[in-house]
């Protein structure tokens, strides 16, 4: 899995209406508009999932299992234990959006603010964070959120910290290079000249011009981020059963993988329309934005 | 020339350094006594005391980390819990499997990506650029462990072609091993092939729209002659993708090779998380972070020799 930063420039953006303009171009996008759809849709049937479904997502009959899709009552079929897969599906989403959405976040303000005040700062302070950065960078993304959850133990909690720990330096790369490209230009220098303070400077100047390019590499990231957390748990390092979550699904149901196929690769196609519906959100942002 | 490639060559010297450091501390990070595994729970304090000694583990953490770094540098990654067996040899075992895997995704990456790429970038916007571009974002975007189980779904269970699991018996021939390895490669490959087409489609809208493109037109050169060009400017970008994605793959195979049970260094990993051997996990992610270290340093090195014009500071 990649953790790959574009070369994102930042450039002067922030006028009255910049983010209007941009979210006008992107309605302009007719594939934008229908990846914004998808999240929508499994976003909310994730949150309503109790409204719109009867069965208990950890309950299931035995007699049931493993029915094909369209049987009587259950429109997805039944999984391994005979636990209606649709309700399964909608519940997991909960679980997995969560994971994939959370661990981002965290990096956006971690990595975000390390990579701002190592950008504006310079200096020494730049060359430590910036090396400390280069450290996590010599491991490919999942080989040490497998190392940090699988030395830590399975649990919600650790790969939790996993996935934000390798998460948080291709955020202060990006944010690094953003600010140090920000803060030389001459209204950073007006500012400066005429008394303003550093953390005014990034408050007022530098957070509005770098969160473009931000915004477009967070985007990708959750692509990302979705893949990994699903896998962890794909791996049993993650979410525990009898919880719903489609990585953990996906791997429970490799028993059912001859009887049912269609139920078996039922939960992947979840994680796949996520993370694609974001990687081509971050491709039309970027392009709303100019920054081809 | 010279300067550059001794200058990144001392860069690595730090940073195998903290990766050792990283992969040291992956021990302290493990919840509870490292020894409650290889003793008895009746085992008494005496017992105890003693073998906490012959461990090093009664030294102070930073002389435990030399203890540990003087075995590693002799090929000594200590000893499996599980298997009882040493971990270098454990992973001896198993790490040409997953090389084999690795390399023949990165062959097939390189040439389908490298075609789809040429394919997109040279009719930027139209029909087959579309296609190229939507296959290239499906390989990026798409969960490689589900698309295992998809391909397991149809060429092992609907068609029959190809076995689901495993790398078959010692002795087979050489086309029954590689009809084990075709679903984990192409597994595999999809990512960098995504990649590698997302970057060569870029570079060559770009070499195309570039001056000297425009100056061998107006000179009389022939398209053939132009794509020849374009080629030889996209290549040590292809190829720097490659060799970067190698270790990601070699690194990221834990989760494919858990599908197939392909017995390389990933479901050693995955044995390893199972039963709590934090040796062999120590070991095995020592391996796969100093492999993605030595392949970045050699891509890096690589680099300015295809493409002169690159010449860092």
């Amino acid at each position: 899995m990649t953790v790959s930063e574009n070369a994102l420039s930042a450039q002067p953006t922030r006028s009255q209406g910049y983010w209007s303009n941009v979210w006008r171009k992107l309605l302009r996008d007719r594939v934008s508009v229908a990846c914004m759809i998808v999240l929508a849709v499994i976003i909310l049937s994730a949150i309503f999932a109790p409204l719109l479904t009867s069965y208990d997502p950890a309950i299931g009959s035995v007699v049931q299992r493993l029915k094909p899709p369209l049987t009587d009552g259950y429109i997805l079929g039944t999984d391994e234990l005979g636990r209606d897969m649709l309700t399964r599906l909608l519940y997991g989403g909960r679980m997995s959006l969560i994971m994939g959405i959370l661990p981002v976040l965290l990096a956006l303000l971690i990595g975000g603010t390390l990579g701002t005040v190592a950008g504006f700062v310079g200096g020494w302070t730049n060359t430590i964070i910036m090396r400390a950065t280069d450290v996590v960078f010599a491991f490919p993304s999942i080989l040490l959120a497998v190392a940090i959850a699988g030395a830590l133990g399975s649990g919600l909690l650790n790969a939790l910290i996993a996935l934000t720990v390798v998460l948080i330096p291709p955020m202060v790369r990006v944010t690094e290079s953003a600010t140090t490209q920000v803060r030389s230009l001459d209204f950073v220098e007006a500012a400066r000249a005429s008394g303003a303070g550093g953390l005014t400077i990034i408050r007022v100047h530098i957070l509005g011009n770098i969160l473009a390019p931000i915004v477009v590499y967070a985007t990708s990231l959750l692509s990302v981020a979705i893949i990994m957390s699903a896998g962890l748990s794909f791996i049993g390092l993650g979410t525990k059963p009898p919880t719903p979550e489609w990585g953990l699904m996906l791997n429970t149901l490799r028993s059912a993988i001859y009887s049912q196929p269609l139920i078996a690769a039922l939960p992947g196609v979840f994680i796949f329309a996520v993370s694609l519906s974001f990687n081509l959100l971050s491709d039309g942002l970027r392009s709303a934005m100019d920054m081809s | 020339m010279l300067g550059y490639i001794l200058k990144r060559l001392l860069y690595a010297v730090p940073v195998t350094l903290a990766v050792s450091i990283i992969c040291f501390s992956l021990v302290q990070l493990a919840p509870g006594d490292p020894l409650t595994v290889v003793l008895p729970a009746d085992a008494s304090q005496e017992i105890v005391d003693q073998t906490r000694a012959r461990y090093g583990l009664d030294k102070p953490l930073p002389t435990q980390y030399l203890l540990w770094l003087s075995n590693v540098l002799q090929g000594d990654l200590g000893t499996s819990i599980a298997s009882g067996r040493s971990v270098s040899s454990e992973i001896g075992h198993a790490i040409g499997y997953t090389l084999s895997v690795a390399v023949l995704a990165c062959l097939l990456a390189l040439v389908a990506g490298l075609a789809l790429g040429l394919v997109a970038g040279y009719t930027m916007g139209s029909p087959m650029d579309k296609i190229a571009s939507a296959t290239a974002i499906s390989g990026v975007s798409v969960p490689h462990y589900w698309l295992g189980i998809v391909l397991v779904v149809f060429f092992s269970v609907k068609l029959g072609w190809f076995p689901a699991m495993g790398a078959g018996r010692s002795g087979q021939s050489l086309g029954d091993a590689l009809s084990f390895m075709i679903l984990p490669v192409l597994t595999m490959a999809a990512m960098p092939a995504g990649i590698i087409t997302r970057s060569v489609r870029a570079l060559v809208a770009e070499k195309l729209g570039q001056e000297f493109v425009t100056a061998l037109r107006a000179k009389g050169m022939t398209s053939p002659h132009i794509f020849a060009h374009v080629v030889k400017n996209a290549a040590p970008t292809a190829l720097a993708v490659i060799g970067v994605q190698m270790g990601y793959l070699m690194a990221g195979s834990i989760l494919v090779e858990t599908v197939f049970a392909w017995p390389g260094t990933g479901l050693l990993l995955n044995n390893a998380i199972l039963t709590r051997d934090i040796p062999l996990l120590q070991g095995t992610i020592l391996v796969l972070a100093l492999i993605f270290v030595a392949l970045n340093l050699i891509v890096d090195i690589l680099q300015p020799l295809f493409d002169p014009r690159i010449q860092r500071a």
